[in-house]
């Protein structure tokens, strides 16, 4: 496998509905801040990879046709991708491989959302109007996890309102809530027990882009003194919707991709290897519940971190540095923003919420009933174990 | 001459192509995934990557592929992917995925049953959404105006349309499919693709594993895949540039190909097609009917890789398979695969 790197990074100002552009200008305004971070033109791309959620969110079908003159696909190859809530991991995932098979030299990942010109409830209710929606899916495996675990309720509050509060560290983020509190969460609406309004995910409209490239123009980068982050390992698992004994708490398929990019980076403690992480939580107990399927916690213990505070910036494993999932949701493009958050830590470009000399930083997405997983594990250089 | 890096398609399957299924899309996988693999001696738990092409809109469902992983069988869980696109790039994601020389087998799909719906309510919803789609110009309007500009640069003209349907169909005479009307003008009826069910398989296999399991593997030696702008009134519809930097860039040129599976919806498509691909009657083109024939959207393209690869199969030295995406053949595909002695 060819190395690779990430060395351009753009996302736009997200908010519930950018009226000031198209789908076109909303990819674009990513594409543009990627590019100019990596010092690259379109003419320096070899290839796009285009991620998004189901394209009946916003009645666009294979909107990536349309899109070709925005991204800059023109006469290029333009591919993609959609694997549910997990893709925008997925879009990295699959840029990455593009390089990492020697086929090309540089590519640009892009993913969006634009809900506000469509339906997602709609959609997730296949058109019927009978959906759940996310909440209702998840709700069940949070009861789960607090069943077998113990975990006391101010758990998913804390989470709340850690996260909200990173997002006022991050200008890119969507929801700014000035004066969240415990008391806050705790006092708004419960919209599928336990998960309270504010331990929800808002809906965002947002893209997401980065610029990935092979070993020589990572080295060329760290040259000129932009810090590459070293894609360490990259992975993607499925398993299917339901069965008997499938454990939608501690998927088999998260620990299994965990495992693989795991051992590809060559982390054997995650524990203590990894600096931070940014893991897919749109609503607040996916975080005790991903530290344990991440091996960054024991089984049952991953509430305790974040009780502990060791989950925020400054603790030993911080998580969601840039809000998060909670505060920013564009759907296709969620899991790319967090790819791309791991990617701009370790290159030491996080601004004000920046994990002090994080090298290291692992980046997940999951999708659909819980059964979609991409992950991968950056870093600031190629041995960062010695 | 062979490397142990080398990627070749070693096995494939497709549905019976029908106007109309009751099975599922999970079913009609079920099926031809087990029909793909089975003849090479292969089982579920053989399969190392999985990549599934399919369309929401033509399953008229949201999330619809995510049932699938049950025909694939993923569990213990699998290396998996989804794009929404025909299966020849499910087969391009795989191709590159193997090249990683990490993993040896990988099973790619594509799937589509376009009788759910109306193609001519759908497909207008893949246009520009602002200036496009709230006209409702349908395939066949924008089909239409590109057959008038490949017929106005002397590529074709009605005759040869018809003859290449009658070809394709084995069914009518030129002179009686000419006395028919027009749907959109120039395009009659048998110049238009049929509305068909139906679901491939494919399975790809790395180096020693290629050629433990068959024969004579159809190596891929060429893939490549371009698009173009979206916009056709942008667009010189009598030409396909896209096509034809893509077929470069697999290598069309370093050697002759004897068969090519071409992803023409249309008559005139096929036309256009070989004329930018440079093919004389040297090349034999669309033997197996192609989607004049069967269209089974989402996994026509994949259809076509596979017709080029049994052509390996059966002793043949280099075909050439093509599929297509988006309104007036947009984006292009190309991969050209290669028998060894």
């Amino acid at each position: 496998m060819i190395p690779a790197a990430v060395v351009g990074v753009g996302q736009t100002h997200h908010k519930s509905k950018r009226r000031d552009v198209s789908f076109g200008g909303l990819v674009r305004e990513a594409v543009f801040r990627a590019l100019d971070d990596a010092h690259m033109t379109m003419a320096d791309i070899d290839a796009v990879v285009l991620g998004k959620a189901p394209d009946l969110f916003e009645g666009v079908m294979k909107p990536e046709l349309y899109l070709s003159d925005a991204l800059g696909a023109v006469g290029k190859p333009m591919f993609r991708v959609h694997t549910a809530g997990s893709v925008g991991g997925t879009t990295g995932v699959v840029a990455a491989s593009h390089v990492q098979a020697g086929k090309h030299k540089t590519v640009l990942a892009v993913a969006f959302e634009k809900q506000s010109e469509g339906n997602a409830q709609f959609a997730l209710g296949s058109g019927k109007g009978a959906s759940l929606g996310a909440g209702g899916s998840f709700a069940p495996f949070i009861r789960s996890y607090i069943h077998r675990s113990g975990a006391p309720e101010h758990i998913g509050w804390k989470v709340a309102v850690k996260d909200r509060q990173n997002a006022l560290k991050n200008p890119y983020a969507h929801l700014r809530l000035e004066d969240i509190s415990i008391e806050k969460v705790k006092a708004s609406p419960m919209m599928w027990e336990p998960i309270r309004f504010l331990e929800s995910c808002p809906s965002s409209d947002g893209a997401c882009a980065v610029v990935i490239t092979d070993e020589d123009g990572g080295k060329a980068a760290a040259a000129d003194g932009r810090p590459p982050a070293w894609i360490l390992g990259a992975s993607s698992r499925s398993e299917p919707p339901a069965f008997p004994r499938r454990d939608p708490v501690r998927p088999q398929a998260c620990l299994t991709c965990a495992d693989d990019v795991y051992r590809q980076a060559g982390i054997t403690r995650p524990r203590e290897q990894i600096d931070m992480a940014e893991l897919y939580v749109p609503f607040s107990w996916h975080e005790p519940m991903w530290l344990e399927a991440h091996h960054l916690a024991d089984e049952g213990e991953g509430w305790k971190l974040t009780d502990a505070g060791e989950t925020e910036i400054g603790g030993s494993m911080p998580i969601n540095c840039s809000g998060g999932v909670l505060s920013t949701n564009p759907i296709g493009a969620s899991g790319l923003l967090r790819f791309a958050e791991a990617a701009l830590q370790v290159r030491g470009a996080a601004g004000e919420r920046q994990v002090e000399g994080a090298r290291t930083a692992l980046a997940q997405a999951y999708g659909a009933n819980s059964q979609y997983f991409s992950m991968w594990v950056v870093a600031s250089s190629l041995q960062p174990f010695g | 001459m062979s490397t142990s890096d080398d990627i070749a398609v070693v096995g494939w399957a497709q549905t019976p192509m029908v106007r109309h299924t009751d099975k599922s899309e999970v079913q009609l996988l079920m099926s031809v995934i087990t029909d793909a693999i089975e003849p090479l001696g292969l089982t579920r738990a053989d399969i190392d990557f999985t990549c599934l092409g399919s369309c929401d809109y033509i399953t008229g469902q949201a999330f619809s592929f995510v049932g699938n992983l049950d025909a694939i069988g993923a569990w213990p869980p699998k290396r998996d992917s989804h794009v929404e696109m025909d299966g020849a790039w499910a087969l391009y994601e795989a191709w590159l995925r193997l090249q990683e020389g990490d993993i040896d087998i990988a099973v790619v799909t594509g799937s589509g049953r376009s009788s759910t719906g109306n193609p001519a309510l759908i497909y207008p919803m893949e246009m520009d959404p602002y200036f496009l789609a709230p006209i409702g110009a349908d395939p066949v309007t924008f089909a239409a105006l590109q057959a008038r500009a490949v017929i106005a640069s002397g590529i074709a003209d009605e005759r040869s349309m018809a003859e290449t349907a009658v070809r394709a169909r084995g069914k009518g005479t030129v002179d009686e499919l000419l006395a028919d009307d027009y749907v959109r003008q120039p395009l009659r009826r048998h110049d238009l693709p049929p509305i068909t069910d139906g679901a491939a398989a494919m399975v790809l296999a790395r180096g020693d594993r290629a050629r433990e399991l068959v024969d004579r593997p159809a190596y891929i030696t060429g893939f490549d895949h371009r698009t173009e702008c979206h916009n056709p009134s942008f667009r010189a519809l009598d030409d396909s540039p896209s096509t034809r930097i893509a077929a470069e860039a697999a290598g069309l040129g370093s050697a002759p190909v004897e068969v090519a599976e071409l992803q023409a919806a249309f008559t005139h498509e096929e036309l256009l097609l070989r004329s930018v691909l440079g093919f004389g009657d040297d090349v034999t083109v669309n033997a197996s009917g192609g989607a004049l024939k069967e269209n089974p959207i989402m996994a026509t393209g994949l259809v076509r890789i596979g017709h080029a690869a049994d052509h390996i199969f059966g002793g043949g030295n280099r075909a050439l398979a093509h599929s297509t995406s988006g309104p007036c053949l947009q984006q292009n595909l190309v991969c050209i695969m290669e028998g060894r002695s």
